[in-house]
C-alpha cells in the first residue's frame, strides 16, 4: 500500500478509483483487518471472515484525506464503507443486514 | 446539542409521510433509527440510508453526530 502523505488530492482520489476497480471486494475502514481500531469497522471485518471472502482494504486514519476523497465520491459520509465489484455495498448496518439475510453471501460468491 | 426529538423531526420533514424512531445509543451523538417512508419503495437499501444522512447532513458533517445506526423499509403495500 503506497504512502498518500506526498499524493495530491487528485492523486488521492485515482487511487480510491483504482483500488474499488482492481478488487472485487475492497474495504475501507479505521484501522486494519489485524487491528480494527472501531467497533463498526470491526464488525465487518468479521463478516467478511465469517463468509470466507478474499477482501483488499485500507486504514483511513492513514491519512485524513482519504476519507474526504472517498465520501465525497462515494456519496456516503460515514466509515467502515464496502465495495463489491465496484459498487458500494453499504456500511456496517447493511453489511450486518445483508449477511443477516444471506444476501452478502450470495453476492461475494459470485 | 439537538435532542432525539429534533432529529425525528428532521427527518420526517425530509421526508414527508415517513415516520422515525431515534434512540440515543450513549452521550447524545451515537444515535439509532428506525424509519419508514413511501420515498424508499423500490429503491436500494444504500439509497434509503443516504436519504436519511441529508436530512440530517449539517449535524454529521460538524460531528454532533457521531454515528447514526440505520433500519429503513418502504411501508407495506396497501
Amino acid at each position: 500500500m503506497s504512502d498518500t502523505l506526498t499524493m495530491s488530492d487528485t492523486e488521492i482520489l485515482e487511487q480510491i478509483q483504482r483500488e474499488v476497480a482492481d478488487n472485487r471486494v475492497f474495504l475501507y475502514m479505521k484501522g486494519t483487518p489485524d487491528m480494527p481500531r472501531c467497533g463498526f469497522s470491526n464488525q465487518v471485518v468479521q463478516i467478511l471472515n465469517l463468509v470466507g471472502a478474499d477482501y483488499g482494504s485500507r486504514d483511513v486514519l492513514a491519512d485524513p484525506r482519504i476519507r474526504e476523497n472517498l465520501s465525497t465520491w462515494s456519496n456516503w459520509p460515514t466509515i467502515p464503507q464496502l465495495f463489491v465489484d465496484g459498487q458500494l455495498v453499504g456500511g456496517c448496518d447493511i453489511t450486518t443486514e445483508m449477511y443477516q439475510s444471506g444476501e452478502l453471501q450470495e453476492l461475494i460468491k459470485q | 446539542m439537538p435532542g432525539v426529538d429534533e432529529y425525528r423531526a428532521m427527518i420526517e420533514a425530509a421526508l414527508p409521510g415517513a415516520t422515525a424512531v431515534v434512540h440515543d445509543q450513549g452521550g447524545g451523538d451515537h444515535l439509532a433509527a428506525e424509519v419508514v417512508a413511501p420515498q424508499f419503495a423500490g429503491i436500494s437499501r444504500i439509497e434509503q440510508h443516504r436519504l436519511v444522512y441529508a436530512a440530517v447532513k449539517p449535524y454529521m458533517d460538524d460531528g454532533t453526530i457521531h454515528a447514526l445506526a440505520l433500519r429503513t423499509r418502504a411501508p407495506e403495500a396497501q
